[in-house]
């Protein structure tokens, strides 16, 4: 049984405290899974093999050990070796105009409006439909995006945004001990201010993010520990906190 | 993180706090001496802008001499001071808010002559638990002038007023004092929410203690209310000066945090015929005064915490405090009181923790801002 629900159980006044939103759902602290990553083939020749952001695209430098570094001549010619090569299997294609049409292609389509319900990713691979594709460039890893797929971004970062505004509302979740939560000085996030980080906090001495500030009210009005940088609190109060700014011009430095 | 270091404005007060407490002990005029040359030397090095130094004008503030030049004397003056907003949790629980409620209590005790009386502005407790509420009244007790009390939404939505009750009382009431009429409102009513919703009486008090959460319904004074307050003016003269408690402020100022009254028009419109009607205010948590035909409105500081100003709806007379410190617990905090001139008008003093105290004149919100404006703040609020 967790803190919260031996406090909601025996209804003591001092333990209840801690449930900020009664009925909402539980969520609880976890780290954040790692990202993905590029698998590098193994060398044939024991050198060091380099990949392309595609994630395919590679080449092997012959006599670089693990740990090298390369002189900055060859490592120029590396990076041409890698795009002569991209450009060898993708004949019909530019890099730069592929990178273009897909920004232009992304400012110029509104995003839905409703978020797509979860599972809708799910619901569209059952059914076998095929996409169709946003961008021109068919095949081509920086254009292949539809209008679902635009959904379930929006709906997974919509989802991630509500998860932070929870734990902006209750304190114990954040590891708070004292019945403060964040939305007490801060209703709608209001004067968090995160479009005016970084900047140079005076009363920590240093160069502060938006982070640093949510760790510092977490130990000192919260009364719990900061939180690693990698934890989904950390990350989904960020995002909530930046969500409620939106539109507001970014200003770093602004005081 | 970096070690604990003492912002600008911290250490400036901090050396002012050091200069006014060599100054205790001294006689009237020996002090007003010092505090001439020391003022002086302050603003010559530019430390502060030339209206910081109040304390002259604030110890002064008491007798006015205008109302009876004015013709409309006759009642004795009288202060009266006040705490609010204290937000109590059980002390094992949160220290914080019960060192901050003391010491209001502290400086109230500490002011010579002691005021008249002292009002509480309501959310005494914050989640209207029956311990949150018997702490507050043991803290309050400490006071030497005689409380009198006013309920906020936090001391009421968990069991719809009944501890709170129990211990101080009906809700809303009225007096007389030295001329004035005095009427305590409770303005926190909220239409039900709760019941379709089957919420618990914890999970009721959650929702109205959260300030951005929707859910809730808006305040009000409501139709029975409305009527009791009628019914008591009624054998009150509308020369006699009003003097009108609400938790809420009494107009529309920010609907989505409830700094707010869905009936506002029509209290207002019942305080109307009066000539001089002062409302005086909790639950905003910041320096906020507005004028609305005959009627002033002042907000109470908070002692637990500071709100930012809402997003719209600002009140144009009033001058935005500087935002608090996060890293002073009492920056943006503290209490007050209440000078009621002797034609009942009210001059308020913002008794500021760890900044100088503001004195915001009846005469700045009667003539819309046209006289007896207040400082404005060294920076703005944002």
């Amino acid at each position: 049984m967790t803190r919260r629900s031996i406090a909601l159980a025996t209804a003591a006044g001092c333990a209840a405290i801690f449930a900020a939103v009664a009925y909402a759902p539980r969520l609880r602290a976890q780290q954040e899974p790692p990202l993905p990553v590029h698998q590098v083939p193994d060398s044939k020749s024991g050198g060091t093999v380099v990949m392309l952001c595609d994630g395919k695209t590679s080449v092997e430098v012959k006599g670089l050990k693990p740990g090298e570094a390369m002189p900055h001549a060859q490592a120029v010619e590396i990076a041409r070796q890698l795009m002569a090569q991209w450009q060898r299997e993708h004949p019909n294609e530019k890099w730069e105009m592929a990178q273009q049409e897909h920004q232009t292609d992304q400012s110029s389509q509104p995003l839905p409006a409703p978020p797509a319900a979860p599972g809708a990713d799910a619901t569209a691979k059952a059914t076998g439909a095929k996409p169709q594709s946003k961008g021109t460039q068919q095949g081509d890893t920086y254009a292949s995006f539809t209008d679902r797929d635009y959904k379930v971004w929006k709906n997974q970062t919509d989802n991630f945004v509500e998860q932070g505004k929870q734990f902006f509302h209750d304190g114990a979740a954040l590891g708070g001990t004292i019945g403060v939560s964040c939305d007490m000085c801060h209703p709608d996030a209001s004067n968090t201010h995160p479009e005016t980080y970084p900047k140079y906090q005076v009363q920590l001495q240093r160069v502060a993010l938006l982070r640093d500030m949510i760790d510092w009210c977490i130990e000192n009005p919260l009364k719990g520990k900061a939180l690693d940088p990698n934890d989904t609190r950390l990350r989904a109060l960020e995002a909530y906190i930046l969500a409620q700014r939106k539109g507001v011009a970014l200003d770093y430095g602004k005081h | 993180m970096a070690a604990r270091h003492k912002s600008v404005e911290t250490k400036f007060m901090e050396d002012r706090d050091a200069v006014l407490r060599g100054l205790r002990g001294l006689d009237r005029r020996t002090f007003l001496k010092v505090l001439a040359a020391t003022t002086g030397a302050v603003m010559a090095k530019s430390l502060m802008p030339p209206h910081s130094f109040q304390l002259i004008e604030v110890a002064n503030a008491a007798p006015d001499k205008t109302a009876s030049a004015a013709g409309m004397a006759g009642k004795p003056p009288f202060t009266f001071a006040y705490v609010s907003d204290t937000h109590l949790y059980q002390r094992t629980l949160n220290q914080r808010f019960v060192r901050a409620a003391v010491k209001a209590v502290d400086d109230v005790n500490a002011l010579d002559p002691q005021p008249d009386f002292v009002l509480f502005g309501g959310d005494l407790a914050q989640l209207g638990q029956r311990e949150e509420l018997d702490l507050g009244m043991q803290i309050l007790a400490e006071l030497k002038a005689p409380v009198k009390m006013m309920v906020g939404e936090h001391d009421w939505f968990y069991d719809l007023g009944d501890a709170w009750q129990e211990m101080f009382g009906p809700p809303n009431y009225s007096f007389d004092w030295k001329g004035v009429h005095v009427v305590v409102l409770m303005s926190v009513h909220e239409k039900d929410f709760w019941t379709a919703r089957k919420m618990t009486p914890l999970q009721r008090m959650h929702t109205v203690a959260g300030l951005d959460n929707g859910i809730q319904s808006r305040f009000e004074v409501g139709d029975d209310e409305r009527k009791w307050l009628a019914a008591d003016l009624a054998k009150v003269p509308h020369t006699t000066p009003l003097l009108v408690f609400s938790h809420s402020p009494l107009y529309k100022y920010y609907r989505n945090w409830n700094f707010w009254t869905d009936d506002a028009e029509q209290v207002q419109a019942i305080l109307k015929p009066y000539q001089h009607v002062t409302v005086i205010h909790g639950h905003t948590h910041q320096m906020l005064y507005n004028q609305i035909g005959n009627i002033s409105f002042y907000g109470l500081l908070s002692t637990a915490w500071p709100w930012p100003y809402a997003p719209t709806g600002l009140p144009p007379l009033t001058i935005q405090m500087n935002r608090a410190d996060p890293f002073d617990q009492f920056d943006g905090l503290g209490d007050g009181r209440i000078n009621v001139r002797a034609d009942g008008l009210a001059d308020k003093i913002y008794s500021l923790w760890d900044r100088n105290p503001v004195t915001v004149k009846a005469d700045y919100l009667v003539s819309h801002g046209k006289i007896a404006r207040p400082p404005a703040p060294q920076f703005p609020s944002y």
